[in-house]
């Protein structure tokens, strides 16, 4: 038992630590706040404590715990809300009321509740690590595989069939005599990757129903994605629109250090919006992790690398998972405080020199890989981060270290959100490099993927040239092969990459209806060229009755999507029809 | 404030005094972050804080600096506490200083019930959604930038914009559609003039809004410290009449920029390395640490909305201070100056200000069944008709065409008609909505795309 030595903001240094290990967890004070070993120095150990220490006093008692920052995994998680050192906000409430008192000890997982399990292996069987053992059904969306924990093989030779709290052994394993009890609880290490049997390149497409990702800036299963914006630009509402409807198996939303009240927003709507393909409740495949900007600075860092670790847990069950996490920089940020509490030389900006480096210890642990263990199956762990650079600066630290790690940008723009364009993803800036490799699962959909989306793009290039032009002459001076283009142009943008979150249909829309959109348009511009050729004027094209039909497209619901648009594409070609016979 | 004097130790060991900063040797049982009362050779007595604690040595920083403090005579009195407000129903009415005193001739509040002036993080998982639609009766607002109870809106306002004017209005006017009960007041002028501070408080005297309200004080004059301690006492007290009396609290905090400047003086005394423009790299984290109290509460009657307003220095919406604050709170109300010039007021920039609430608290049961699409409608025809009006300052409004023609003068009329309007004036969200559907019978009908036929049946003025 240590005493406290001395105490500046979040970092506590200890005396009489001797036997302590760097990362192993310590209670802090009379008031057992928690806390991790960051460093040892003789008998002194350095602390970052995850609660607010204001209070504290010298000599003091810090007890360590003998173990570093571990993650319970087991069933029980999913549908949970926590704070960013895995305390389940939704007992802490039951137990403590309404506000967070310091040195609260709350268990991620209950230890009372029997859960039903199923083997799927008989004794006798020979099993390693990470093969499943049985399942448990834990909402209507995941069953919970229960894999034998790394590190560990043998001889089944009893497996249980019934109701057990996770504590209880649900199977017993011998290995040379020795007799294992397999819990379904297991424990991995925050800061450490899971292990996998191989790492694959990321080629299926990630659906999130957002059109200008799914279709211009597609992001693949086990990618990882930054989105960058300014205040007011919307990067909340995207990551909850990604947490709300990516096709993945499970979403963990990770808060970190951003708005109450947001955040009860998304764990309100997630206990009422159904996903769209099995109509279930969004809850039953969430993981929320919630440390606001007033709860301890210290738990975001923390908070990232737990998120991160469930994630990388039921990959290994061979699921798809999302990680998003909203806001990096707030994450950054805490790093850098504790940085200058420990008066580390400091990189860019005051952020440690290390940043870039813990940035992509995160980014890395996505993947699609090969799991572990038997049966063999393929998991994928995605990533997508915001950032939140300040006055919208692209050329910040964080930023600039993110770039450096991910695959795919999508670049919020503070220009088309007082326009109101939403999302604000500026297609000039934004890129994915998954495009070529995530080609193959569009052809599933339509051979001419690649050909509309450099098509659109291209179109949407020119027009910003012709736009700074607009901006010197007018519009009515410019000729009517770039007037068609603009107003093409126009009706990408209106129709169709602007996208609301809260109209019902909008709000999500599958790859097949995506492309149908997208095609619609470039059928519409591919007839006005006729148009033009054969002498019409692009004012007139531009009061052609199927324009209204082509900017309500948005809002049919999914029923009569594909009549409608069937009918559309009739109408367009009858237009030039028209027209040849002499309108 | 009322120290607990049972428990005050004292030391003259002091070691060093350099910039705003004591060092001390280190007695047994002091608290981190404790307040301490540094007594000169003099006898003039001067507030601290415990910003470091050892075993062998301790560092207080002095509010109110160093100076004239000796190595001889000087003392250290530590009192065991961090800053506390006695709370009680008696709050009600009466105006404090930055420290809680009372500076109104007023007694001492007598409670046996003190609250810590942090307070304590709400459980996200106890956090309800803002849904509920205040009217303020000013038109930009209540249109367009919806506020909702407990939700955190802010002015961005620049110096000479008359941001207290519209603050001042809001207090006035706020009140739940369709509900007789009225929002207490908290109010916190943080560095402000006293003519500001003296401002807002003869306008809730004359409205007779004063006995509902609470104010704490500290003018430009009064100690830099105290501008940190004044939001969180303010906010304190909102709190409590939040969570404990159950009423719905407007706080307003003026002026940020005089909190983020002082948080910036302190932290450079300290020899912190700064982070833009000098600010502190927690800024962000401090900033949350006020704005996050806003809210409710599941299972609670009452809510904290709180409206800070912070002048931008030099009209910069990227400057660090309305940057983080935007980053933190949900919107934000933006000051024009273009608009002041043409003398409209209130001068809010529709196209910068944000109500991120704004679809939570409008619509059947709250405002209006057509509000979202008459928002919607309102701010495309104001944006396409200032975007022509950009155009013709360049290419001249005769190539502009006869359509176009219509969008200049209904961005124009938007102005003259919708967004301004007096002082005084306290317009219901239907007169609102009714003066957007009378500029809409401007335009031709096949242009009202963004609202449902339905609507333009029932609304659109024949």
């Amino acid at each position: 038992m240590g005493k406290i030595w001395r105490i500046s903001g979040p970092v506590v240094i200890a005396e009489d630590m001797r036997g302590s290990q760097v990362y192993e967890v310590v209670d802090v004070g009379e008031a057992r706040l928690s806390g991790e070993i960051i460093g040892l120095e003789g008998d002194k150990a350095v602390i970052q404590v995850y609660e607010d220490t204001v209070g504290l006093r010298v000599g003091e008692p810090v007890a360590g715990t003998g173990e570093i920052l571990m993650v319970e995994l087991g069933p029980g998680m999913v549908g949970n809300i926590y704070d960013g050192v895995q305390r389940s906000l939704v007992t802490m409430k039951e137990d403590i009321g309404d506000f967070l008192i310091r040195g609260t000890r709350t268990a991620a997982l209950d230890r009372e509740k029997k859960w039903p399990f199923t083997p799927s292996v008989k004794a006798g069987d020979k099993v390693y690590e990470g093969d499943i053992i049985g399942t448990v059904p834990e909402t209507g969306l995941i069953d919970h595989k229960i894999m034998v924990p790394i590190g560990m093989e043998g001889i089944i030779s009893e497996i249980y069939d019934g109701d057990f709290t996770i504590k209880e052994p649900v199977a017993i394993i011998e290995n040379n005599g020795k007799r294992i009890e397999i819990p379904m609880m297991q424990q991995w290490p925050a800061r450490k990757p899971r292990v996998y049997k191989r790492r694959f390149d990321p080629v299926d497409l990630l659906v999130t129903g957002t059109r200008i990702i799914d279709y211009l800036f597609p992001l693949a299963l086990g990618g990882k994605a930054a989105i960058p914006g300014g205040f007011g630009t919307g990067k909340t509402v995207n990551l909850q629109q990604m947490a709300r409807w990516s096709q993945t198996h499970l979403n963990i939303y990770v808060g970190c250090g951003e708005r109450g009240n947001e955040m009860a927003d998304v764990l309100h709507s997630f206990k009422q919006l159904k996903d769209p393909v099995t109509g279930r409740l969004l809850q039953e495949k969430e993981i929320f992790i919630a440390n606001t900007s007033n709860m301890p600075v210290v738990a975001r860092e923390i908070s990232i690398f737990i998120g991160i670790t469930m994630a990388e847990y039921f990959r290994d069950m061979g699921y798809d998972v999302l990680l998003v996490a909203d806001s990096t920089s707030r994450w950054a940020e805490a790093m850098r405080e504790i940085g200058a509490r420990l008066e580390e030389t400091p990189g860019e900006e005051g952020f440690p020199t290390y940043l870039g480096s813990r940035l992509s210890t995160f980014y890395e642990r996505s993947g699609r890989v090969e799991c572990i263990g038997n049966p063999s199956r393929m998991g994928s762990a995605t990533v997508i981060g915001s950032v939140s650079p300040p006055g919208a600066d692209f050329s910040e630290p964080v930023t600039q270290a993110t770039l450096r790690i991910i695959d795919a940008l999508y670049s919020l723009d503070v220009a088309l959100a007082n326009k109101r364009h939403f999302p604000t993803i500026n297609w000039l800036q934004s890129y994915s490099l998954y495009a070529d490799s995530v080609d193959k699962w569009w052809n599933k959909i339509s051979d001419d993927y690649s050909s509309i989306r450099n098509e659109a793009l291209t179109l949407l290039q020119k027009e910003a040239e012709l736009e700074e032009i607009v901006r010197l002459v007018g519009p009515e001076a410019l000729p009517e092969d770039d007037k068609l283009l603009l107003l093409a142009a126009r009706i990408i943008r209106e129709d169709y990459l602007m996208q609301s979150a809260y109209h019902p249909v909008d709000t999500y829309t599958d790859p097949e209806r995506n492309h149908k959109m997208l095609t619609t348009i470039m059928k519409f511009y591919h007839m006005g060229k006729e148009l033009a050729e054969s002498g019409m004027l692009v004012s007139e094209i531009n009061s052609l009755k199927v324009l209204q039909k082509i900017s309500r497209m948005k809002d049919i619901p999914n029923e009569e999507f594909d009549q409608y648009v069937s009918e559309l594409w009739t109408e367009i070609d009858k237009s030039t029809l028209y027209q040849e016979g002499g309108m | 404030m009322e120290a607990l004097q049972l428990f005050t130790r004292q030391t003259k060991a002091i070691a060093v005094a350099r910039r705003s900063l004591l060092v001390i040797e280190s007695i047994p049982g002091i608290r981190y972050n404790e307040i301490v009362d540094v007594e000169l050779g003099t006898g003039e007595v001067r507030t601290g804080q415990v910003i470091e604690v050892g075993k062998l040595t301790t560092v207080v920083q002095v509010f109110g600096g160093v100076s004239e403090v000796d190595l001889l005579n000087s003392k250290v009195r530590y009192k065991g506490e961090t800053l506390k407000l006695p709370v009680s129903p008696d709050i009600l009415g009466r105006i404090f200083d930055g420290s809680g005193n009372p500076i109104d001739g007023g007694p001492s509040i007598v409670s046996d019930d003190y609250l810590d002036i942090n307070g304590i993080p709400a459980n996200p998982a106890s956090r309800m959604p803002p849904a509920e639609f205040i009217e303020t009766g000013i038109s930009a607002i209540d249109g367009l930038n919806v506020l909702v109870r407990g939700q955190k809106l802010p002015i961005f306002s620049g110096s000479g914009l008359p941001h207290n004017k519209i603050a001042a209005q809001i207090l006035r006017q706020a009140s739940l559609k369709g509900k007789s009960e009225e929002f207490a007041i908290v109010f916190g002028a943080v560095g402000v003039s006293y003519d500001d501070a003296s401002y807002f408080i003869s306008n809730l005297e004359e409205t007779g809004a004063l006995s509902r309200a609470v104010g704490f004080i500290n003018t430009a004059s009064s100690p830099v410290i105290e501008r940190l301690s004044t939001p969180r006492l303010a906010l304190t007290a909102a709190e409590y009449l939040a969570w404990e009396l159950n009423m719905h609290v407007l706080v307003i905090l003026t002026d940020i920029t005089n909190y983020c400047d002082a948080l910036r003086e302190l932290a450079a005394m300290r020899g912190e390395i700064p982070s833009r423009r000098g600010y502190p790299g927690y800024m962000y984290t401090d900033l949350a640490s006020l704005y996050e109290r806003a809210g409710r509460i599941s299972g609670r009657e009452g809510s904290v909305t709180i409206l800070p307003i912070l002048t931008m220095p030099d009209d910069d919406i990227t400057h660090p201070i309305p940057d983080l604050t935007g980053y933190i709170t949900e919107g934000q109300i933006v000051l024009s100056r273009a608009l002041e010039r043409k003398r409209i007021y209130p001068p809010i920039d529709v196209f910068l200000s944000l109500s991120r609430m704004m679809k939570e608290g409008i619509g059947e049961g709250n405002t209006r069944e057509d509000h979202n699409n008459a928002f919607m409608q309102s701010y495309a025809m104001y944006a396409e008709g200032s975007y022509l009006r950009e155009i013709s300052t360049v290419i001249g409004s005769e190539a502009l065409s006869d359509r176009d023609k219509i969008y200049l003068d209904a961005a124009n009329r938007f102005e003259q008609e919708f967004i301004s309007q007096d002082e005084q004036e306290r317009r219901t969200v239907e007169e609102t909505l009714g003066i957007a559907w009378k500029l809409f019978s401007m335009l031709p009908i096949e242009d009202l795309k963004l609202i449902q036929r339905e609507y333009i049946n029932k609304y659109l003025p024949k």
